[in-house]
């Protein structure tokens, strides 16, 4: 059988959106492949995500639900992944590009022998994938030479999935010692925000060095809060220490494609063009007429951002 | 403490590669080479571990014959010497994996720093499945909350660390950080948000040409190093049109309301 696992990830008892783009790609590639669909949740008292995950109609769900599972760690969900795919005889196992794949993926084309395509953009074919090279410069076409597959799915190219019959689930009593493994999880301290997330949201706003000191990205927020957006930055000011580095996006960060985008005061690298040349419609706000950011911005405003942005503002609320 | 990093020599990220006319590869005329700007912070950081816990600090490189530059660098910026595998083409993770394997093998390092993506390939595989097939612990993405513009950084202190056998440290996730402690021999890849890399300074670089850089054969460690990923085509991106500039703030509302319609 030349079936499809995908690793559904959840936080604060729902599927993730990223993960549901990676739903997307598992159901377009399992009709390429003439295969299965199936998902596998991991966690610890997974509760009502399970019947989220059954929504899709899947041929399975996976469950490995087990207090081992509460934090995520790369060898004890590894573990649980190589049992999910040879329970459910997948020949790709995926997830989206998310910062636990980019730390699992790898691990588990290791256990199974298998290619890898990272940050997949398209389905080509049933071994051939489209992704980014390059920092997005070059889309390279890959086809991956092994009996089975693993990748990583850039969550902004694929939509929601189409809602199917209700998954039967099976429960694996899968339970890692977690004092067995080589690296022990200490802590882990969150971020918390009232925004959006900028990967899910329907407005990011972007700031960069041109705001000159930490506390003028408060204008980034007061901009963003506006429009119910996300916020993010640049790399410059994530190094600066202003904000914390999961604000940054680009090809070493996140990579987002909203609806509408703001990028204030950044310059437009080619490495930050890269996590957001996606978006729908692109404005920025630059004082230097010839930033490169202007090359793919749908609006322009030539400005000192500490003129207009509070006029924005003002005249939004 | 026997620390290894590995670099990787990449295309200068400042410049915007072409792809050949046939869609089989990117135009290499002229083009500059860099050591790979995560691998430089892997270095920067390697050093600061092997200063502080005394002992050596080993670079390798898997890369064509002139990537000996790029291991010069790096032996510039303070390591003491390169093991050089030679490969005539860029070789898959598989292959690099299994490469960097026969010299962990030889020098059995206590820690492994690599970067945590080529920004040729954009692959992000190397490091985790290093330490998968050696059975190491693993710390992806290793940063510091701290700015890199501030005092902090100007004292060059390793963000790892190290004592008793193990190594902890702070490793940036989607949503926040986390800090793990994994037992040597450990692999730790390296985030942008670790350190700024230091320059060679000219007695840096003088001294680096005295210092030894071992040759090894790809084929030899290898045999065969035919890719598993195959790259079988490269085109462009779709392009985006640059739009129009808007004198004033009345006007971009305007159009963002009536244009574009997305507030
Ligand atoms: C390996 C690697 C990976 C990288 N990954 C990323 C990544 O993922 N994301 C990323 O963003 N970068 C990344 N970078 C960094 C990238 O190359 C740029 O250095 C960075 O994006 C620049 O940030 P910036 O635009 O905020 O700063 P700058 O380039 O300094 O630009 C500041 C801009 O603000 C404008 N400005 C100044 N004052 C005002 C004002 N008063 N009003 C209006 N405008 C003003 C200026 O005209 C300028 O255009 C990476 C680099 C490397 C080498
Ligand atoms: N050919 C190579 N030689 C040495 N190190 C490499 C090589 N390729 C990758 N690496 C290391 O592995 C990291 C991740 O690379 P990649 O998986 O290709 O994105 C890089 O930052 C390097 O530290």
């Amino acid at each position: 059988m030349s079936n499809v696992l995908i690793f559904v990830e959840h936080a604060e008892g729902e599927v993730k959106k990223s993960s549901l783009a990676a739903v997307t790609f598992g159901q377009e590639l399992a009709k390429v492949k003439g295969g299965e669909l199936h998902l596998a949740l991991i966690g610890s008292n997974l509760g009502e995500v399970v019947d989220q995950a059954r929504k899709y109609g899947a041929a399975k769900v996976h469950t490995f639900d087990n207090a081992c599972f509460e934090n995520y760690q790369a060898e004890s969900y590894t573990q649980a992944l190589v049992a999910g795919a040879k329970a459910s005889s997948a020949t790709m196992v995926a997830g989206a590009t998310t910062s636990s794949t980019k730390d699992l993926m790898p691990r588990v084309a290791g256990e199974l022998e298998a290619a890898m395509a990272s940050d997949v953009m398209a389905v080509v074919g049933a071994n051939q994938f489209k992704r980014p090279m390059w920092a997005g410069d070059v889309i390279a076409t890959v086809e991956l030479a092994t009996d089975t597959h693993i990748a990583t799915v850039r969550a902004t190219e694929f939509d929601d999935p189409a809602e199917g019959g209700e998954s039967p689930v099976e429960a694996h009593d899968l339970n890692v010692d977690l004092s067995s493994l080589k690296t022990e999880f200490i802590s882990i301290k969150q971020v918390k925000s009232e925004r959006p997330d900028a990967t899910s949201a329907d407005v990011v706003v972007a700031g960069g060095r041109g705001l000159k000191a930490q506390e003028n990205f408060k204008l980034i927020e007061d901009l963003a809060d506006c429009l119910n957006g996300g916020v993010g930055a640049s790399r410059a000011i994530c190094d600066a220490g202003w904000v914390p580095n999961d604000l940054q996006i680009g090809q070493t960060g996140k990579v987002v494609a909203p609806n509408l985008y703001f990028a204030i005061g950044i310059s437009g690298a080619i490495q930050h063009l890269a996590g957001m040349k996606g978006s729908k419609v692109i404005v920025a706000i630059n004082k230097d007429p010839d930033a490169p950011i202007f090359q793919v911005s749908d609006y322009g405003l030539v400005a000192d951002l500490f003129d207009v942005v509070p006029e924005l503002i003002s005249s939004l609320k | 403490m026997k620390v290894l990093t590995v670099i990787k020599r990449v295309e200068d990220p400042e410049i915007k590669v072409k792809i050949k006319g046939d869609g089989s590869g990117i135009e290499t005329d002229q083009m500059k080479y860099v050591v790979n700007p995560f691998d430089e912070i892997a270095v920067e950081e390697a050093l600061r571990v092997r200063d502080a816990h005394s002992g050596e600090l080993i670079v390798a490189c898997v890369g064509p014959k002139d990537a000996t530059q790029q291991i010069r660098t790096a032996l510039a910026m303070g390591a003491n010497r390169g093991v050089h595998v030679v490969a005539d083409k860029n070789l898959d993770p598989h292959n690099e994996v299994k490469a960097l394997q026969k010299v962990v093998e030889k020098e059995s390092p206590d820690l492994i720093i690599l970067g945590k993506q080529s920004v040729d390939d954009d692959l992000g595989q190397v490091g985790a499945l290093l330490a998968q097939q050696l059975g190491w612990s693993q710390i992806s993405f290793t940063s510091k909350e701290e700015s890199l513009e501030g005092p902090e950084e100007k004292g060059k202190q390793t963000a790892l660390s190290i004592a008793d056998g193990s190594l902890q440290a702070l490793r940036e996730v989607d949503g926040g950080v986390e800090v793990l402690k994994a037992k040597l021999p450990a692999v730790v890849t390296t985030e942008l948000r670790l350190n700024v890399p230091r320059y060679a300074s000219l007695p840096g670089i003088m001294k680096a040409k005295k210092k030894p850089i071992e040759e090894l054969a790809a084929k030899d460690l290898l045999g065969d190093t035919s890719s598993i990923i195959k790259v079988i085509g490269m085109e462009a991106p779709p392009s985006r049109a640059a739009g129009i500039k808007v004198e004033n703030i009345g006007e971009l509302v305007e159009k963002l309301k009536n244009e574009a319609k997305v507030i």
